[in-house]
């Protein structure tokens, strides 16, 4: 404020109103806490749970081999559903109608047909075409392979979900490409830059800020659409605790083992999804949110400051602690 | 400073056109936006065009570097057509590789800014010299320094641009489209979308690349920048030019009666 100028007036006294009442919060809590109270109670007092048995193959060795298997299934699957995914979203973006209506017809059919049944059918591929050859179309074949012993289990599961994958990886990354605006490819072409250069330079990365979150749902669906392959004999972390209950008839603790898995790892992805999505917000937001772990540090040098000030000077109340 | 264009060897002769438009016809479907335009503009000159909204002047603009296709007519920048080239008679789609050389000379300033949100001020001016002409990053890195400080905004190389104000994203576009050292800058209406009190920065920019020697085509709505800094003035209205000539003159004494109008409302 410069000299000459008025005054601001003072400020009036904050205001202190009573609150409002919200008496059906407190109902809430008390029918959550029972409910809360008889699941511990269950846990606590039902054996059939079998705690012992949870805790005996949380470790176990088939049960992470299983997990890993999972995990690799997850990774390889989704690497083939995002690259597939972009290639079909900008196909179908292509003016090549030939192009673009191939795309559709991509999407249509995989999109169409459950993941189930084109699991089973990557499984079944040698009933179809016994062998496979790599030659001229219509003409001779250089070198022929079993279809059975090419296409093993793993394989087959890659491209039934995978594949699938990329149907519905499309639609998100086209979502994203047409979330951002034409005057940046405009501006990028009037700078003289190629088509292919401006979609990875200028309008993927920030498409990404629309694509990831769906993703991260994609990858942690994917997670679990991985235990379907448990119906065509591949393996994962499904598969490796049916064996064990098959012997030990240990049913629910085992499927409580999974589960724990299960959680964990999407726990990991939420996580990893919650920092990329920061790395691609650059430049969106005038300054980020910091995140939960600078929090707790803030938190914890805002308590350690105000107690040091606290111990010389006693009566001082805590200036700026704001808990 | 920004150096002086350089001028291609076989435009020694300083008589030739930097922009020739002979009869250009756009239509988008059955509506037509550019009814027959016929202009020269020379090199170092500066054009500014006006002209009601729907008169086809920002369109006009968009064809001279084929961001939109002529449907009839010739436009050449600095003697070779825009987007096709003659043989035999006979016009040839060019290439989206020659298309993209050609752009490369002819640099552009929109009305919404469109810096890329995701990359610095120095990232944005670096990103073409480097991705296209393949520039080295630390030469690109020091021309783009010098830029920044020409538009007054050397403190601003690391800010984003969604930190700028819209009169320092405005320079930062000018410093981007100048990082190619193009021969010819064509402005969108550049100050449109800025707040009253930033404009002034931007056209103190403009008015600095003029006296360099830069040749512009400015579609705008200041006419006092079009009188003081514009070397010739072309009024457009529904497509077709309408009055052009000594921008004091247009604007002091129009001849027609669309002008005196338009003029009438925008003075």
């Amino acid at each position: 404020m410069t000299e000459q100028e008025v005054e601001a007036p003072a400020r009036p006294e904050a205001i202190r109103a009573v609150p409002v009442r919200h008496p059906g919060r407190w109902v809430a809590v008390a029918v959550i806490a029972v409910l809360v109270a008889m699941l511990a109670h269950n846990l606590a007092v039902n054996t059939r749970w079998q705690g012992w048995v949870i805790n005996q193959y949380l470790f176990n060795n088939s049960v992470l081999h299983g997990v890993l298997a999972t995990l690799w299934l997850t990774v390889v699957a989704m690497a083939v559903g995002v690259v597939g995914g972009i290639v079909l979203a900008v196909m179908r973006l292509s003016d090549n109608p030939v192009v673009s209506s191939s795309a559709w017809v991509y999407i249509w059919f995989f999109r169409g047909t459950p993941v189930l049944v084109q699991l089973i059918f990557w499984f079944n591929i040698g009933a179809l075409f016994p062998t496979l050859s790599l030659g001229l179309p219509f003409g001779p074949g250089f070198h022929t392979w079993s279809t059975n012993s090419l296409i093993t289990p793993f394989l087959a599961s890659v491209l039934g979900l995978g594949l699938n994958e990329a149907a519905y990886m499309s639609e998100i990354v086209r979502a994203g490409i047409l979330s951002v605006d034409e005057g940046q490819t405009e501006a990028a072409s009037a700078l003289g830059m190629r088509r292919l250069l401006i979609m990875r330079r200028v309008v993927l990365p920030q498409a990404m800020r629309v694509i990831i979150p769906p993703t991260g749902n994609e990858t942690i669906s994917m997670l679990k659409t991985t235990s379907l392959v448990s119906f065509t004999g591949g393996f994962e972390l499904l598969v490796s605790v049916q064996r064990i209950y098959n012997a030990n008839y240990k049913i629910i603790p085992l499927l409580v083992v999974a589960s724990i898995w299960y959680l964990l790892v999407t726990s990991i992805l939420t996580v990893g999804q919650y920092y990329l999505e920061r790395y691609f917000a650059r430049g969106s937001a005038r300054q980020l949110p910091p995140t939960p772990p600078q929090k707790l540090l803030a938190f914890y040098q805002r308590y350690v400051r105000a107690t040091r000030r606290q111990r010389p000077v006693i009566p001082e109340s805590t200036a700026g602690g704001g808990l | 400073m920004i150096e002086e264009p350089e001028l291609a060897p076989e435009s020694f002769s300083a008589v030739n056109a930097m922009v020739e438009a002979v009869e250009v016809h756009k239509s988008y479907g059955r509506l037509d936006v550019l009814k027959g335009i016929s202009l020269k503009v020379m090199p170092r000159d500066v054009m500014c065009l006006i002209g009601p909204s729907g008169s086809g002047k920002s369109t006009f603009l968009r064809c001279i570097n084929h961001l939109e296709k002529i449907n009839a007519g010739r436009l050449s920048v600095d003697g070779e057509l825009v987007g096709y080239r003659e043989r035999g008679g006979r016009l040839h789609e060019l290439h989206e590789k020659e298309v993209a050389r050609q752009r490369t000379e002819i640099g552009m300033v929109f009305q919404r800014f469109n810096l890329f949100p995701h990359m610095t001020a120095l990232e944005n001016i670096i990103e073409a010299p480097v991705r296209v002409k393949g520039e080295a990053k630390d030469q690109a890195r020091q021309h783009a320094n010098e830029l920044l400080e020409k538009v007054g905004l050397s403190d601003k190389a690391t800010a984003y641009p969604n930190q700028l104000s819209g009169g320092q994203q405005q320079r930062v576009a000018i410093a981007r489209a100048l990082a190619m050292r193009p021969k010819l800058m064509l402005f969108d209406e550049p100050t449109s979308a800025l707040d009253p009190e930033l404009v002034g920065d931007v056209l103190a920019v403009m008015r600095q690349l003029a006296d360099d020697g830069m040749t512009m085509i400015v579609v705008t709505h200041e006419m006092g920048f079009a009188r003081e800094v514009g070397d010739s003035l072309i009024f457009m209205d529904d497509g077709i030019v309408v009055e052009s000539g000594n921008p004091r003159e247009v604007l002091a004494n129009p001849r027609h009666e669309r002008t005196r109008l338009f003029l009438s409302k925008v003075l």
